[in-house]
């Protein structure tokens, strides 16, 4: 008996510990970054970044942040304890979305105006190769094998395929028109990519470059017009994938195995970006026109809150 | 010694490797030869001075799309050139366009007049080449002088004027006062307004014909409190497509009433202030490049480039009639920074677009609005639908 209220008080007490996480939020038009309480869902302080911030990762150490300032063409590093700018990164014109390849050494970044992607070497903090690709560069994805660096070309409507070693291109995917984000399967066998005018997701497979199926988002009452898929994410299970629909204002749960729709979750206007808490727990979404974040359970597939963090809120990274 | 064996044939794979890697580059470069036919038109009188005469509108657009398509086609194996031919005031149009078509070129932008634009369609025609008109608005060319190889970019009066006529319908600004000019664009424009009032049920209160030919920079605001008088309206509707009047009716009416048609609140393909869907990369990508802002033309040539782009990377064919099969196809489409994908009317060849409402500094609202429903698509809620289309392909 009295074992057993220690247990549970043991229980309640590691329930109470359960993994807290800080969300750091990129505002676009706020020209700052949000920091909001993962598991509360509250906003815990807002700090000045520079001009039109999207794109936001953290160092593999997790020490410091890196946001793109599309507006000043530069990539901010930020200090995670003081929130404080403290160095820069060469990252070309207009920077919007990059990506950290898993060996932290190397950033990837679309420059849209340019046409290019630009790699940032974050030690020596030099951009030591711009790689051409298709006409506005958008999405980039890194497998996690790290054999595999993708761009999507908003305009080209194609996946170049990086090699991260020689840092040039080995293949080229044509896919649905506005190919925006793209999120490799946790195997890094599946690539999956939204296209935002077609309204569908892509399944390629990594090894042939070419693709395998294609899914049609569709809702009830809700125009086929406005369904555009932005944001995709993995579930690390390789179950389940949540894709941002944009202005549909709903994340479809996708499941990978059959590659069709288990469910569309109602969150804020324009859904943009997505990301787990580090305990997969809960999925935030950014809203771009409500100006907050949902929080959905990740095992209910339930929103549970929206929490307003500023204007435009746009890229979103969780720390432990 | 083993491991040395290894090490050398690692060596050989990799320069192996090296070797083959770049001869992965497309060994065959398609060539698609674009035209470009520019008939100029007399300058209209100054009605200030404020804006620069342009001399390379559509062609920056063109460029633009050029360059873009040839990014593309270096993965793809396809280069795009352009050709641009300025037709001079009085000069003999279709002479010059069947020229580039005896020259070769099959795909062919015309940023020309209503009425020379009907005597291209059925030359395009005739020649198997595809003609992508860029400029006109007028609507008979989309119905009785329609042509199966004439594709319409632009966005013709009665789409514009429809987006005009839901935007007020909604606002509840259900009575007009027309104002217009003495120009035969006047007068198609005019007669779109007409229609789209009648289709959304709105009534026309008045109108007036603005035949004064002095300058009205001096005489504005004597003369316009006196001609706007007569019936009570909601809205002031002109059509003065040149621009000889129509700025100056703002704040001199004799009521005072909001401004919409050609000036005030205008219905554009584009405007310099539309940013949303990615807009902004494209309104930058063009002043760079052109040093000033993008136009409705510059952005219907940009279009009808892509359009020629996206036809020849996902048909793989360079051949006029299977681009033409493809673009009329249900898996054609191409992307316009419109929050929609733009596809074409197989009843008229017209690509179904959004249509922005935007004053001088803003964008007001972008047409047509979700509420105006249609069992096709909501875009077919502006211009000619299929049932009204007098088109005979």
């Amino acid at each position: 008996m009295f074992k057993n209220i220690i247990a549970a008080l043991c229980l309640s007490a590691l329930a109470s510990l359960a993994i807290a996480d800080t969300l750091y939020i990129t505002l676009e038009k706020d020209n700052a970054l949000a920091v909001v309480d993962g598991e509360s869902g509250t906003l815990l302080k807002t700090a000045p970044l520079g001009q039109r911030p999207r794109g936001i990762a953290l160092s593999k150490d997790e020490t410091q942040l890196y946001v793109a300032a599309s507006d000043d063409d530069t990539i901010q590093i930020i200090d995670v304890a003081t929130l404080k700018v403290v160095g820069d990164l060469p990252s070309g014109e207009d920077p919007e979305t990059f990506r950290l390849h898993k060996n932290g050494k190397y950033i990837y970044v679309s420059n849209e105006d340019d046409d290019i992607v630009t790699v940032i070497d974050v030690d020596s903090k030099q951009a030591i190769k711009e790689i051409a690709v298709g006409v506005e560069p958008e999405g980039i994805a890194v497998s996690d094998d790290g054999k595999w660096v993708v761009n999507t070309s908003e305009t080209t409507n194609m996946v170049h395929w990086i090699d991260p070693v020689s840092n040039t291109i080995k293949a080229n995917t044509l896919v649905d028109p506005r190919p925006r984000a793209a999120a490799f399967s946790t195997n890094s066998q599946t690539l999956y990519v939204t296209s935002e005018i077609a309204g569908s997701l892509s399944k390629l497979n990594v090894a042939s470059t070419k693709v395998e199926s294609k899914l049609h988002f569709k809702i009830q009452g809700v125009d086929k017009e406005l369904i555009q898929p932005v944001g995709v994410l993995v579930h690390p299970n390789d179950k389940l994938l949540f894709v941002a629909l944009g202005p549909a204002n709903r994340v479809a749960v996708v499941n990978m195995e059959t590659f069709e729709v288990e469910k569309y979750l109602l969150v804020g206007q324009r859904v943009w970006n997505l990301a787990f808490s580090p305990d997969l727990k809960r999925l935030y979404t950014t809203n771009g026109v409500s100006n907050d974040i949902s929080i959905i359970d990740v095992d209910d597939l339930k929103v549970t809150k929206s929490v307003r963090v500023g204007h435009y809120p746009w890229g979103i990274v969780v720390k432990k | 010694m083993r491991k040395n064996i290894k090490i050398r044939w690692l060596g050989l794979f990799l320069c192996s490797l090296t070797l083959v890697l770049p001869m992965q580059v497309q060994a065959e470069v398609v060539n698609v030869k674009v035209a470009f036919l520019v008939e100029q038109t007399p300058t209209p009188p100054a009605l200030s001075n404020l804006d620069p005469v342009l001399t390379d509108v559509g062609i920056q657009g063109a460029t633009l799309g050029i360059k873009d398509n040839n990014t593309t086609g270096q993965f793809t194996g396809h280069h795009y050139d352009l050709k641009h031919v300025d037709v001079p005031v009085g000069e003999d149009v279709a002479s010059a366009f069947k020229q580039l078509v005896d020259e070769g070129y099959e795909y062919l932008i015309t940023s020309v007049q209503a009425s020379t634009l009907e005597k291209l369609t059925p030359l395009a025609t005739a020649n198997n080449a595809l003609l992508f008109n860029v400029a006109v608005a007028e609507g008979s060319q989309r119905n009785e002088q329609c042509g199966a190889n004439t594709f319409h970019i632009a966005p013709s009066y009665e789409m514009r004027a429809d987006a005009l006529a839901q935007f007020m319908l909604k606002k509840r600004w259900n009575k007009w006062f027309l104002v217009k000019g003495t120009d035969a664009e006047d007068d198609f424009f005019a007669a779109a307004l007409k229609r789209s009032a009648k289709r959304f049920g709105l009534k026309i209160v008045e109108e007036k014909k603005w035949t004064f030919d002095h300058d009205a920079r001096r005489t504005a605001q004597a003369d316009i409190p006196v001609f706007t008088q007569g019936e009570d309206y909601d809205v002031l509707v002109v059509a003065d497509v040149k621009g000889l009047f129509g700025e100056y009716l703002a704040m001199n009416t004799w009521l005072p009433r909001p401004i919409a048609g050609t000036q005030g609140m205008v219905p554009r393909a584009w405007h310099r202030t539309h940013e949303r869907w990615g807009a902004v990369q494209m309104q930058n990508r063009f002043y760079k490049q052109a040093g000033r802002w993008m136009n409705d033309i510059d952005y219907a040539s940009w279009l009808a480039v892509r359009t020629i782009g996206e036809a020849v990377t996902r048909a793989k064919s360079v051949e006029p009639q299977k681009l033409k099969a493809f673009i009329l196809s249900e898996e054609f489409s191409v992307a316009g920074f419109k929050g929609t994908k733009l596809t074409f009317r197989t009843w008229n060849n017209q690509l179904r677009q959004p249509v922005l409402l935007a004053t001088a500094r803003s964008i007001v609202s972008v047409m047509p609005h979700k509420e105006f429903l249609h069992p096709r698509t909501y875009l077919d809620t502006l211009g000619y639908d299929k049932p009204e289309s007098n088109c005979h392909l």
